[in-house]
């Protein structure tokens, strides 16, 4: 109850003569320790703020952790750092790291907008590196009758075509008949890891030197036509994924689709009653979602493995998720969280040889920061005001009818 | 004969298989009654499994004993991680109002991560990889039912389980009992229904949605624990809980929120898991047998979708937080 209302009710009530004290007529309402109110404005400083203390306080829990296993948590992190960026090479692996995951994060971004919850970023990946290797292993097994750009274009499309219908399948169902997004695109990670896994089976598609079922590396079966040129030491599938950036940028905010994806994901109704067809708004973002990661699944084939293993996409799928929250959905700041999210993934590699702490480390770090920083979004919307004499009604009351 | 041998045995098989799936599924169906949608099953599971697995490998070691009382460890200690991982969740949605699917999500990432670290920290620690007594494998299996277990038929589809199966499906009855049968099932199923209702009824919401996925983390925690310990027998397998998690919200839906449907969904997809070993297709590679839970899961998910009965529909609130001042 606001201070305003309890003294409306005791102007009324004063004039009635044989009455007991004021402030024994208000209701006694105890005021709690907390309470919380909504913020008014918030400045951009104080922001920084709550975000910069929610961070350190996330790497504060993680040196809790790495102190409970008996590790120097200082030495574990500066290792982190060094071991991402110390050297060009590291650097370098950091950035490989980094290509898909922005991709990614772009391409669930654009679901999330739309409030579709996009899981199934692994299994589009996949499958688009899937389609793709179709393509290079038919080429290998009749004496490389495609090869160079043409093959790169092939590799493109198919991955593209494989990643939308992966995409496809889960928003044709959820518009049709409310199926649930978020499990059906999750099952379609698990089906598409379980195919690699079946083509590693075949015969045709084989290693026949190695021990155990994996499939040809492509680079030495196709006299390297199928690997992509470097830049800086990276394949050049980062300059993609700054370009993908960009363009999603503006796609998302200056475009009439990106417009439509946004007043989707606010109200479903109010884009109906704004005569937008929304089936068709959410299939063609869902498409393009798909496509996207199909062609990072293409850029780690081409780019990075030069193979197909059940691990091509390996755990990128649900950082994306990470990195694409983090970034409030916004494609341009999605580039540096991309690459500080593949620092800590290399980090973590480094650390685990250097001073054997598991590399699992990073999603456990991953997983930390992010729930401090939602944590964190309740202090920009709110804030908390604590019990004080200043706040308390009855000591206001007397002062007013005094 | 032949054929029903194999039948009955892998009916066997998918009880066992499926009884993690069916603690998981009661866990998940009690945080959903809340109005809580949590994502991060698939965590919650690895965090009870490495958090049982070490109690109960720790205790060997402190106390020297094998046998029921690292059972007890693993079992509380898995409940208490659950109920943790419950805990964060509902800090984060319930009182710092997070978005449900982004935090269950999140969830699932730091458990999973949780799980395989410690797992490997555990693994380094015991030089090589952890593996619990003789003793305790003993208790984590088959109970002894003596000349119960001979009886052709019966004894294998009933008498031939490990405790934890008959305790999920007890648990399964109690939570349906709860829910349906009792004042505070009432409450809760009001909270996650319509939480202005059920608040201007005087039921506190934010108690009953803190509880609800507390519980229910915790039974989620036991269903990983049976993943380390009853299926690999009480040793640390990196992917061990490998989507359970995941099928287990699948099966929330497929059972409509019933605790005493779950048991028989449960132990469909366990079947399903566990056919490439029990029904031999010639010709059907392992893979393809491995789809199969993922593939019926979204045929599921689509004919739930297309039939949709009013009755069985899931709780009105499940994904939205609670803002008291909205009202």
């Amino acid at each position: 109850m606001t201070d305003q209302k309890i003294n409306n009710v005791n102007v009324q009530e004063q004039p009635k003569t044989p009455c007991p004290p004021a402030q024994d007529l208000l209701p006694q309402v105890k005021e709690p320790l907390v309470r919380m109110t909504k913020r008014g404005i918030i400045t951009t400083k104080q922001r920084v703020i709550v975000y910069v203390v929610g961070f350190i306080l996330a790497l504060v829990v993680g040196a809790l952790m790495l102190l409970a296993i008996g590790k120097n948590p200082f030495f574990a992190y500066r290792d982190m750092v060094v071991g991402s960026f110390g050297t060009a090479i590291a650097s370098a692996e950091t950035i490989r790291i980094a290509v898909p995951l922005l991709i990614a994060s772009v391409a669930v971004g654009f679901a999330f907008k739309m409030k579709f919850w996009n899981i199934g970023a692994e299994g589009q990946i996949l499958a688009g590196a899937t389609l793709c290797s179709y393509i290079v292993v038919h080429s290998i097994n009749n004496k490389n009758y495609i090869s160079g750009v043409p093959l790169h274009l092939i590799m493109i499309v198919l991955a593209m075509i494989g990643g939308a219908l992966f995409g496809f399948l889960p928003a044709f169902f959820k518009t049709k008949w409310g199926t649930n997004e978020t499990l059906f695109t999750l099952m379609l990670n698990y089906i598409a890891i379980q195919y690699v896994i079946y083509l590693q089976s075949l015969r045709t598609w084989q290693d026949p030197m190695s021990t155990y079922p994996k499939i040809i590396d492509f680079a030495v079966f196709t006299k390297g036509s199928v690997e992509l040129p470097r830049m800086f030491g990276v394949h050049i599938g980062w300059i993609f994924a700054l370009i993908i950036a960009v363009i999603a940028y503006f796609y998302l905010t200056r475009t009439k689709h990106g417009y439509e994806i946004s007043v989707v994901g606010d109200s479903l109704n109010t884009a109906r009653y704004a005569g937008m067809n929304t089936r068709w708004i959410q299939i063609r973002t869902l498409l393009i979602s798909g496509a996207l990661c199909g062609f990072a699944g293409y850029l780690q084939v081409a780019g990075a493995n030069h193979t197909l293993t059940e691990t091509t996409a390996g755990g990128v799928g649900f950082t994306a998720i990470t990195v694409a929250w983090l970034a409030k959905l916004n494609p341009f700041v999605m580039i540096p969280i991309a690459i500080f999210i593949a620092m800590l993934q290399k980090g973590s590699l480094f650390i685990q040889s250097t001073m054997r702490i598991p590399a699992a480390a990073a999603d456990l770090l991953t997983g930390l920061i992010l729930f401090f920083m939602l944590g964190s979004e309740f202090f920009i919307e709110y804030k908390l005001v604590f019990r004080s004499k200043r706040n308390v009604p009855h000591l206001e009351q007397k002062e007013v009818t005094a | 004969m032949k054929t029903l041998m194999i039948i009955i045995n892998w009916i066997n098989a998918a009880v066992l298989a499926g009884t993690p799936l069916l603690l998981a599924t009661n866990g998940e169906i009690l945080t959903e009654k809340s109005g809580n949608l949590n994502l991060g099953v698939e965590g919650q599971m690895y965090m009870g499994a490495v958090t049982g697995l070490a109690a109960a490998w720790l205790t060997e070691r402190w106390f020297g004993v094998g046998g029921i009382i690292p059972l007890i460890a693993a079992v509380v200690f898995a409940f208490l991680m659950g109920c943790i991982s419950g805990l964060i969740y509902s800090v984060l949605t319930v009182t710092l109002r997070a978005n449900q699917n982004v935090t269950g999500l999140t969830l699932a990432i730091f458990g999973t991560g949780f799980g395989q670290f410690f797992g490997e920290v555990l693994s380094n620690e015991a030089g090589g990889y952890v593996t619990v007594g003789a003793e305790t494998k003993h208790v984590f299996g088959n109970i002894n039912f003596g000349s119960l277990t001979e009886i052709p038929v019966i004894g294998t589809l009933f008498f031939r389980y490990n405790w934890l199966v008959y305790f999920a499906i007890i648990v399964a009855v109690i939570l349906g009992w709860f829910l349906n049968k009792t004042r505070k099932g009432l409450s809760l199923r009001a909270v996650g229904e319509s939480p202005a209702t059920a608040d201007s009824a005087g039921i506190n919401v934010t108690r009953y949605k803190y509880i609800a996925t507390t519980i229910g983390g915790g039974l989620c925690g036991l269903a990983g624990m049976y993943m380390s310990m009853v299926n690999q027998k009480g040793i640390w397998v990196t992917n061990c809980v490998s989507g359970y998690g995941w099928l287990a919200i699948a099966l929330v839906i497929f059972s409509t929120w019933s605790p005493l449907r779950a048991i028989y969904s449960s132990i469909i997809f366990g079947g399903l898991s566990v056919m490439y070993m029990r029904v031999p297709i010639p010709g059907m590679p392992m893979a393809i047998y491995m789809m199969f839970p993922y593939i019926a899961t979204i045929l599921v998910l689509i004919l739930t979708s297309i039939r949709q009965i009013k009755e069985h529909a899931q709780p009105a609130s499940t994904g939205l937080n609670y803002y008291r001042e909205e009202r």
